[in-house]
């Protein structure tokens, strides 16, 4: 059909805000909040969804997602919660650095890749430390419709218990934060074998506790699908590596601290993506040829696949040679 | 522009008929001269002006027509319009959508205003005036699916995304081709597709299901799909059959330029914003097959497509029987010279039949 035929962008829509305020929470974590700049209203979003922050860091365009973790019925005012990461390739550290209240930033439509299963009579759910963002959301929109809820938030210290404060006092009997420098931990069989039928629960935290979580469901006989999680890979730096693009007949090298995608996008071609984060299968490539070793670093490809494809936002490849389609 | 909007049936008499301007911008689904299924997607943000294309939902001569017919369709059988229980949400995001939609697109025919949750919705064709709290389904006469459906040309699946798939878990269904959405309720992307050849063996599903999960808020997309019916029916659904599948008998070469009707779905994609959920709207457009020929290029061109589709194609769009009458008739349309590419008639430019 060629109605009217028209290019599909890369990445979901975007739109012009102005940082509204900038609070710093806690020594890592520090919440953004955005405005329109066209005085318009942001579009509702359902809880679970994230922004991809794009951010100009001297010249070097960044795009970070976050969780939106703002009142989803909250049309004025868009909110992120950042932790800075000092090992990593500096999205955070820009935020936390650079981006003060009246600076200009874009950031997209929201995009969600961890709903909540509207199916549910109870939603329990399983938050590590910055892993809460999503659940801030989630909480507001089920507090508006009345739904079935509790929270287990697991942090280091008192102090970097982001968010802990507000919870427990508006919540008391919903959230029980569980403190690791007291040597407290979420007691997850237990808490799995007495949910009533049509429960499921949410995991937002690290890779390892998504995959206890998972398993002990697994174990104590729960459904796959009764099981959610979110795992936001952020790129991770490495070795530069030289890759071939075919379509676009050029050779380009990818640096230590940014991604394939990122290396495509810095030579102008045209990639797409969506969450950056190996979660979506958006920016799904296909390896013409390859004489090296991959780091697969998505959560998309299936283990037959990794090899013949690979998903430049955020996988790398050390070795002699690759070419991939793009 | 103002609408003139016909009054007409989709039954018994059948005195459905498209002016010269429904003609003229009938979405053609052809772009070249010959047919096999892709996901052709394209995004949905308007098109050239007076087109099926240019607004979020078409509204054409046939509304107040159309929604009298799935008045009638939904008395007989309640069945058609099913919403399981964890899709209200979508079908509060469904109504937002709507009539944010046609009051932005259509200011002159339908108005809303909002004071917090207090909404007033005016649809001038329908001489409706109402106002709820969004919301709260109290204080609406239906549910929020059924009620604004009842006022939107075209069939809508509300689809839960859940489990990496796309669930049929909602849907105002009375306009189909052939298919039954009380069949159809809480089945998923591939299990609804089953019964279509040919397309999965090209794994044309599994790439559709990958895009349409990634469809994100703020950019719907569009296609078109089409099949053949005979007599301007609107509810060809397969709870019906026995009253219109005979119909399909009654065709001869003298009534055939009249009866036979190309059926074109302008099927959209939207991503709702509260519930994640996806909303396919399937709008189908009837076309009389003398209508088609008064454009030379499309008389050429669907002469070519018939004659070539595929075997099990043509079987399954429910057409094979016909298929001679209707190339017989079709033939007389195609003088074998070159057409332009896309979907639009260029009656402009193209050259008359030659012969």
């Amino acid at each position: 059909m060629s109605a009217a035929p028209q290019k599909a962008k890369a990445g979901a829509e975007k739109i012009d805000v102005t940082v509204s305020a900038v609070v710093p929470l806690n020594d890592l974590v520090t919440r953004f909040e955005f405005k329109r700049n066209d005085g318009a209203r942001f579009p509702t979003f359902s809880a679970g969804a994230h922004t991809v922050v794009h951010m100009n860091d001297g010249g070097r365009q960044r795009l970070n997602p976050y969780s939106l973790m703002s009142d989803p019925s909250d049309t004025e005012t868009y909110a992120i919660s950042v932790r800075r990461d000092d090992q990593g390739r500096g999205g955070s550290l820009f935020m936390h650095r650079n981006v003060q209240v009246g600076d200009k930033m874009e950031i997209t439509y929201p995009v969600n890749l961890f709903s909540l299963d509207l199916r549910a009579t109870k939603h329990v759910f399983l938050a590590g430390g910055i892993g809460i963002t999503p659940f801030m959301a989630m909480i507001a929109q089920l507090e508006r419709s009345n739904g079935h809820w509790e929270l287990h938030y697991s942090v280091r210290t008192p102090s970097l218990g982001t968010y802990v404060d507000q919870l427990t006092a508006k919540y008391p009997n919903k959230v029980k934060v569980y403190y690791d420098d007291q040597s407290q931990a979420i007691d997850l069989d237990k808490l799995l074998d007495g949910q009533p039928l049509g429960t499921n629960v949410y995991v937002c935290g690290p890779k390892g506790m998504i995959n206890w979580v998972h398993k002990s469901a697994a174990a104590a006989g729960w459904p796959e699908a009764n099981v959610h999680s979110e795992e936001f890979t952020a790129p991770q730096p490495g070795k530069a590596f030289e890759v071939r693009l075919c379509k676009s007949n050029k050779t380009i090298t990818v640096g230590e601290n940014e991604s394939l995608l990122e290396a495509m996008e810095r030579e102008g071609i045209d990639a797409p993506f969506l969450c950056r984060g190996g979660a979506c299968g958006q920016c799904e490539t296909d390896v013409v040829t390859s004489d090296g070793e991959f780091i697969h670093r998505d959560h998309w490809l299936e283990p037959e696949e990794q090899g013949k494809k690979i998903m430049p936002c955020v996988s790398r490849f050390i070795g002699n040679s690759l070419e991939i389609d793009r | 522009m103002t609408i003139q909007f016909n009054k007409e049936t989709f039954r018994d008499d059948y005195s459905f008929k498209n002016s010269d301007w429904a003609i003229k911008r009938f979405p053609f689904p052809f772009h070249e001269d010959s047919y096999m299924y892709s996901v052709n997607m394209e995004q949905h943000r308007g098109g050239p002006e007076g087109s099926v294309y240019e607004k979020r939902f078409d509204v054409d001569e046939h509304y107040i027509s159309e929604m009298e017919d799935r008045a009638m369709v939904l008395a007989d059988d309640p069945l058609r319009c099913q919403s399981l229980p964890h899709m209200t949400l979508a079908g509060w995001d469904l109504l937002e959508l709507i009539m944010v939609s046609k009051s932005e697109d259509y200011p002159d025919l339908f108005e809303l205003h909002r004071d917090g949750d207090t909404w007033r919705w005016i649809n001038k064709p329908m001489g409706i005036d109402d106002t709820f709290t969004f919301m709260d389904e109290t204080t609406l006469p239906y549910g929020p699916m059924e009620y604004i459906t009842r006022q939107t040309q075209g069939d809508f699946c509300v689809l839960d995304q859940r489990d990496d798939n796309l669930w049929m878990d909602a849907g105002m269904v009375t306009t189909q081709a052939d298919w039954s959405l009380d069949f159809d309720i809480g089945m998923n992307f591939f299990e609804w597709h089953a019964p279509v050849p040919l397309a999965h063996e090209k794994g044309i599903f599994k790439r559709a299901l990958k895009f349409l999960l990634n469809i994100p808020q703020g950019a719907p997309a569009r296609r078109l799909n089409w099949t053949m019916t005979v007599n301007p029916l609107l509810d060809t659904s397969p709870e019906n059959y026995h009253k219109w599948g005979i119909q399909k008998t009654t065709l001869t070469p003298k009534n055939i330029g009249a009866k036979q009707h190309l059926r074109v779905e302008l099927q959209s994609f939207f991503r709702l914003p509260r519930s994640n959920a996806l909303v396919f709207p399937i709008r189908c457009y009837l076309i009389a097959f003398q209508d088609i020929v008064k454009s030379p290029k499309w008389g050429r061109r669907l002469h070519r497509v018939i004659r070539d589709l595929p075997e099990e194609l043509a079987t399954y769009k429910g057409f094979i029987d016909n298929r001679p009458m209707m190339l017989d008739f079709l033939s007389q349309y195609d003088d074998g010279l070159p057409t332009s590419p896309g979907v639009f008639p260029d009656n402009e430019t193209e050259p008359a039949l030659q012969k």
